[in-house]
């Protein structure tokens, strides 16, 4: 696309035609404040869930109806509304708010489930949750760099202190103090550099608004400014060399935390990414498209091959998550972001999210504040304990490692799919590599869950089960739901296919 | 529509015999049984004629699957495929059977997952959309993991995982290549499309061939399997238990050679017979080096695993001999093969049971403790060596025939593994049943189910033997369609 066609004017007037269309952030607004008041009148953990869920399922509902509208209006040429210079309305933010909203509601729905044995406040935690899916929706919709800052600010200080909340348990209080504390000073100095890198791009440019942006002259100045950009985005993502954060944090903060990090953490920053990419022309310039080639490429290599010996299924996930986002900058990469490769970048990280959300749910499912399981020794027999939650973890696994009959298998085939229409063979080896490595810890995960657990040493370390009561039922449907949807997409894709396309297209 | 209901009914019935479990420990064991037979029944209407008489197929089938990425679900069955799947369920059958007494525990899952994987071979077998075909090449891997990885022996995690990593590795090779390929048509049609038939009007460049081939060729090779990315099988074949033992030689190898003809040799005819004195040259260092690998074996099962890609490498020697004669040789082979490589794996699993053992250290003399057992493992040996009369023989002969003519140098050597063969097996008769005799308390003969399994297997290498042309007059129209291309043959022949 030319760079040319999407300087379209600003209406800078506020109407309500156009806040409208900023819906769902105003309900989580609103739902933030109804909360703290509700909390403060009196706690009550079942209620606090129940009313961030009401609003996040209200979100989620306005999100997919602007979706669906935005969509049947969208005709090929750009159909992008701008609500204030801070936001644009378009297919893709849209998708990604509504994405967003799902991915934070089966967290809050988890969270309740872990949270139910705790002793003290635990309804602050759907508090934060809600600011920090507040700050992603925000980053999503972004147009302005005072928007991104404002939104990526609001999501990473509502995770310190998500990631933190397990600080007065006597067990893990410490490693979740000690994650929250590596990742608000690596979060602040990776905003720092954001800062720095977009100061030198409007003193470059003179503008602040990303569709006035423009890197056709590439000067030194602006290219500066945009790897500082990026390094802060590769900062998020955890991609090598910026992934140093990423086991101890996903160690030591409280599962939903961490899964709330790992999927709308992700997803926020990547919209920002496709954004900033696709408006800026970035990738036409060839030193910038080497530069983020050889992140993508070590961060596949050097993730896969971190998780080979992790015996801790967070951290195992922690590295494979730097491979995944490896693997979605090759679909990036490909033909520099034609429709077709944006398209599979979008499939990706919505796959990729969902099967986390899934693997970090069924941990979930063994564990709660108190105690968390997540050592892979502990998972030894599981299968033949709790043969349906077996069967989600290992449907999750197979599908990070993009196995059919998963949702996995499809996303990567479309990846391959664009690697190899843009003849980009560096990088198609590079994830070919990776993921046999990747297939050696995912079969690892789930030979482990296959083990016969009549040996003693084993016996000793097993998990207490998750009986399915009332405060677990929706954690089970959660699970339930995505194993579901990881199995119905990869057996038959057509319509998320169909939607990628019309969203890519619509852009 | 007939193959869509062996896909279902294999699919379908895998999962009622896991959920039968919870009713009767017996009746996941008969479920199996009774749905493989009734998947096969299909069968017998396309062996006269087909219902589809539009195609060169006996039956076909196509609907849209992933119209967005030109995918279609199509399936469609020509001679050869149903001699396999014929095979894959006669083998399906007998494995059943070596299950019924060996596996106790989760029989339920057990049963599903054989199902699942039978299923898998078959949709291998008659996928005829590219990204079908990579579909079902990777679903039937997964059961199969399950069931070395559930019911395997001793060192199973180890084999479980190096099986999946060695097929999955070469299968990312294959995508990328099946991709290519489809990017390719598209780039000269400016259609997206999967589908076999499309795929094999592409022309391609020279070097774009050659590369898109080996794609395709080193996937084969490793299913095949062929020297040098033969070293998952002995591993996995010794550590699956009997029933999966029988799966992987009896058909999961077959489904390697399967791609060979169905789709490397139409798809990428210019590069493959450039190909063919590499192809010839690892056929026969697979036959010559995995036959002398064998015979420096002590387990038994790993033993029988290395004669497997000795006799394999006739497979290859056949395919690649580019004439009627060598490929009907292969398919003969693959055919005979299956039969005595799973009575082989049959009869070791059954000692393994009884004694707890594979060590051929430990065995000796058991002629008289089991008669049975002896003449037939006899038999299969005698079978597995080449004597005239039984599948295998034909088999090889016509291999090793249709060799020759392209090929003198190649037949020569290859046919020195006929000799390593009969040492092997000969060899293995007088370490087992000859002999001072050992410990052979528990050695129970053959009972009248093993009897039924194996008389039904010699009966079938007997008629492969004595009437062969019964089986290739189904695979004669679909080989002589991919010789049309008459001037490749020459191209082969010049070559070596």
């Amino acid at each position: 696309m030319d760079v040319l066609q999407k300087t379209e004017s600003l209406s800078t007037a506020l109407d309500w035609a156009s806040l409208k269309l900023l819906l769902p952030h105003g309900i989580i607004a609103a739902v933030i404040v109804l909360l703290m008041l509700a909390i403060a009148i009196k706690r009550n953990h079942f209620s606090a869930t129940l009313i961030s869920t009401a609003g996040l399922i209200s979100a989620s509902v306005v999100a997919s109806i602007q979706l669906v509208s935005q969509l049947l209006a969208a005709n090929d040429a750009a159909d992008r509304i701008f609500v204030t210079p801070l936001f644009a309305v378009d297919s893709m933010s849209v998708f990604f708010v509504s994405l967003l909203c799902f991915s934070a509601l089966a967290i809050a729905i988890s969270a309740y489930a872990y949270f139910s044995r705790a002793q003290e406040a635990k309804e602050e935690f759907q508090l934060l949750l809600l600011l920090a899916t507040l700050g992603a929706i925000t980053l999503a919709s972004a147009n302005h760099f005072a928007s991104v800052i404002i939104g990526l600010e609001m999501l990473s200080m509502a995770l310190y202190g998500m990631i933190a909340y397990r600080i007065h348990m006597t067990n893990g209080g410490a490693a979740s103090l000690e994650g929250a504390i590596k990742y608000l000073v690596l979060s602040a100095v990776a905003t720092a550099t954001m800062l720095f890198g977009t100061a030198l791009i409007y003193a470059e440019s003179g503008t602040l608004v990303m569709n006035e942006l423009s890197s056709g002259t590439a000067s030194p100045i602006l290219i500066a400014g945009f790897v500082m950009l990026i390094a802060g985005v590769a900062f998020k993502l955890s991609l090598v060399p910026f992934q140093l954060w990423t086991p101890d944090v996903y160690q030591g903060g409280p599962l939903p935390a961490v899964a709330f990090l790992a999927t709308l953490g992700k997803v926020a920053v990547v919209a920002f990414l496709i954004r900033l990419l696709l408006i800026s022309g970035l990738l036409t310039v060839y030193a910038m498209w080497q530069l983020i080639a050889l992140v993508a490429v070590a961060s596949i290599i050097i993730g896969n091959l971190l998780a080979l010996r992790q015996t801790n299924l967070k951290r195992l996930l922690a590295f494979s998550s730097v491979a995944h986002m490896g693997y979605l900058l090759v679909a990036i990469l490909s033909s520099s972001l034609s429709t077709d490769s944006f398209a599979a970048a979008l499939l990706y990280i919505t796959v990729y999210s969902l099967l986390s959300l899934g693997a970090f749910s069924c941990i979930s499912m063994v564990s709660s504040s108190e105690a968390e399981v997540d050592e892979l020794a502990n998972f030894a027999g599981l299968f033949w304990r709790d043969p349906w939650l077996a069967a989600a973890m290992s449907l999750m696994m197979f599908g990070l490692a993009g196995i059919p009959l998963t949702a996995g298998f499809i996303a990567k085939f479309k990846v391959f799919f664009v690697g190899v229409s843009a003849a980009e063979w560096g990088l198609l080896i590079a994830l070919i590599v990776g993921s046999v490595i990747g297939l050696f810890y995912y079969l690892r995960v789930i030979f482990t869950m296959l083990m016969q657990s009549d040996s003693e040493e084993l016996l000793a370390e097993l998990i207490p089960l998750r009986i399915v009561d009332l405060d677990s039922t929706g954690l089970v449907i959660v699970i339930a739901a995505t194993s579901v949807a990881v199995l119905l997409l990869g057996v038959y894709p057509e319509p998320v296919l169909q939607l990628m396309d019309r969203v890519a297209t619509g852009f | 529509m007939s193959i869509l209901w062996i896909l279902l009914i294999l699919f379908v019935g895998g999962v009622v015999a896991w959920i039968s479990e919870a009713i009767n420990k017996q009746l996941p064991r008969w479920l199996a049984l009774s749905s493989v037979i009734l998947a096969m029944l299909p069968l017998v209407s396309l062996m006269d004629g087909g219902d589809d008489i539009s195609s060169a197929w006996l039956s076909s089938l196509n609907t849209a699957w992933i119209p967005s990425l030109g995918i279609q679900f199509s399936l469609a069955v020509d001679g050869l495929s149903l001699l396999l799947i014929g095979l894959t369920g006669f083998l399906g059958i007998i494995s059943i059977a070596s299950a019924w007494e060996e596996i106790n525990s989760r029989v339920g899952f057990f049963y599903f997952n054989l199902l699942w994987t039978l299923a898998g071979v078959v949709g291998v077998f008659t996928a005829v959309d590219l990204f079908l075909f990579f579909f079902f090449w990777e679903v039937m891997l997964i059961p199969m993991y399950f069931i070395i990885a559930i019911w395997g022996h001793e060192n199973r995690k180890y084999a479980a995982t190096k099986f999946f990593l060695f097929t999955q590795a070469t299968g990312m090779l294959l995508l990328m290549s099946l991709l290519g390929l489809a990017y390719f048509n598209w780039k000269a049609t400016g259609v997206l499309s999967f589908a076999y038939e499309d795929l094999l009007a592409v022309d391609l460049a020279g070097d774009v061939e050659r590369w898109l081939m080996l794609g395709f060729f080193v996937a084969f090779a490793t299913k095949l399997p062929s020297v040098p990315f033969h070293s998952w099988l002995p591993d996995a074949h010794s550590q699956a238990p009997t029933a999966g033992s029988v799966l992987l030689a009896g058909v999961l190898l077959k489904t390697g050679a399967y791609g060979l003809i169905r789709f490397t040799l139409p798809l990428f005819p210019n590069a493959s017979s450039e190909f063919t004195p590499v192809a010839l040259t690892l056929a026969v260092i697979s036959i010559l080096y995995c036959a002398k690998l064998a015979l420096a074996q002590t387990d038994l099962k790993r033993l029988i695993a290395y004669t497997s890609v000795s006799h394999m490498g006739f497979v290859l020697l056949g395919i690649y001999a580019w004439n009627l004669i060598g490929l009907q040789g292969a398919v003969m082979t693959m055919l005979a093969h299956g039969l005595s490589a799973a009575a082989l794996f049959s009869l070791a699993g059954g000692l393994q049971g009884r004694l707890h053992t594979r060590d051929l250290r430990k065995m000796g003399g058991f002629w008289l403790a089991s008669p049975k057992m002896a003449v037939t493992a006899m038999f299969f040996s005698i079978a597995a060596l080449g004597m005239p009369g039984l599948g295998n023989f034909v088999g090889e002969f016509l291999s090793l025939l249709g060799v020759f003519s392209v090929s003198v140098s190649a037949a020569a050597i290859a046919a020195l593994g006929m000799i390593l063969a009969a040492v092997y097996s000969l060899w293995v008769m007088q370490a087992v049943f000859q002999g001072e005799s050992t410990a052979t308390s528990g050695l129970q003969d053959l009972n009248r189910r093993e009897m039924l399994a194996y008389g039904a297997m010699m009966f079938g290498l007997l008629v492969m033997g004595f009437f062969p042309n019964l089986f290739l007059v189904f695979s004669d129209s679909a080989i002589s369609g991919l010789l049309s291309l008459d001037q490749l043959v020459a191209v082969a022949k010049g070559r070596w």
